[in-house]
């Protein structure tokens, strides 16, 4: 722990704001991942760790080992940058899976891919629930 | 006073980040459908990520980083890989 006294106060304050800001909003976005009630709400809920979490704690890492080594050190930003491309791409392939599993349900067949011709009609009683719970289907 | 103010505050970082990693476990192993659990593990993954740089920041120790690096990747891989197979029911077309 010797690293950690070679920092001057005001590097320590502002390090230790941001990791303590970083982590609660990310434990805030696990809480609503818990509590909220549909999918479709519970989709935004993480989404305070990915942006709020990752920037803060990535510039609280970055400013601690730039002051500890005595030289630049940057390379937190690649996960910055990944984070900021690839979570946009997953949560938006996410949400366009759910809303064609949700489609699906509605209309009634069981097969991921519609089949062509449908010669039932659907059964009436899931008209109501649209993304809520308890439905036995994983 | 530096050292405990930085001691204090990461160790609360890594607490609220390991409750927050049970709170997503919670979900994934509950969560009535598909997409709920996928969203679960894309969100351990995250939170995995950024507990590894916590830890790193701890321990002055610059390798975590790497750890982290290789957690976003797998995440990401994995999440577009289970929500490609959740719309289309295969991966590889």
């Amino acid at each position: 722990m010797m690293h950690l006294e070679q920092l001057p106060p005001w590097a320590a304050v502002i390090i230790a704001l941001f990791v303590v800001v970083g982590a609660s909003l990310t434990l805030l976005g696990g809480v609503g991942l818990v509590r909220l009630k549909s999918f479709y709400q519970r989709l935004h809920a993480p989404t305070l760790g990915y942006s709020y979490g990752t920037l803060l704690i990535i510039l609280a890492s970055m400013l601690m080992f730039s002051l500890s080594e005595g030289r630049v050190v940057v390379h937190e930003l690649m996960i910055g940058i990944f984070i900021m491309i690839s979570t946009p791409i997953t949560l938006l392939m996410l949400g366009r899976a759910a809303l064609r599993r949700d489609r699906d349900r509605k209309l009634g067949h069981d097969e991921p891919v519609p089949p062509r011709r449908r010669t039932e009609p659907p059964p009436p009683d899931i008209e109501a629930d649209a993304g809520v719970d308890e439905d036995p289907r994983p | 006073m530096t050292a405990e103010l930085l001691r204090f505050a990461l160790g609360y970082a890594q607490i609220a980040l390991i409750l927050a990693l049970a709170l997503a476990c919670w979900r994934m192993l509950r969560g009535p459908r598909a997409q709920d659990r996928v969203l679960a593990l894309d969100t351990m993954y995250s939170i995995a990520m950024l507990l590894f740089l916590v830890i790193g920041m701890g321990n002055g120790n610059v390798f975590f980083f790497e750890g982290a690096l290789v957690i976003a990747v797998l995440g990401f891989v994995t999440t577009v890989c289970a929500a490609k197979f959740l719309m289309r029911g295969e991966v590889i077309e």
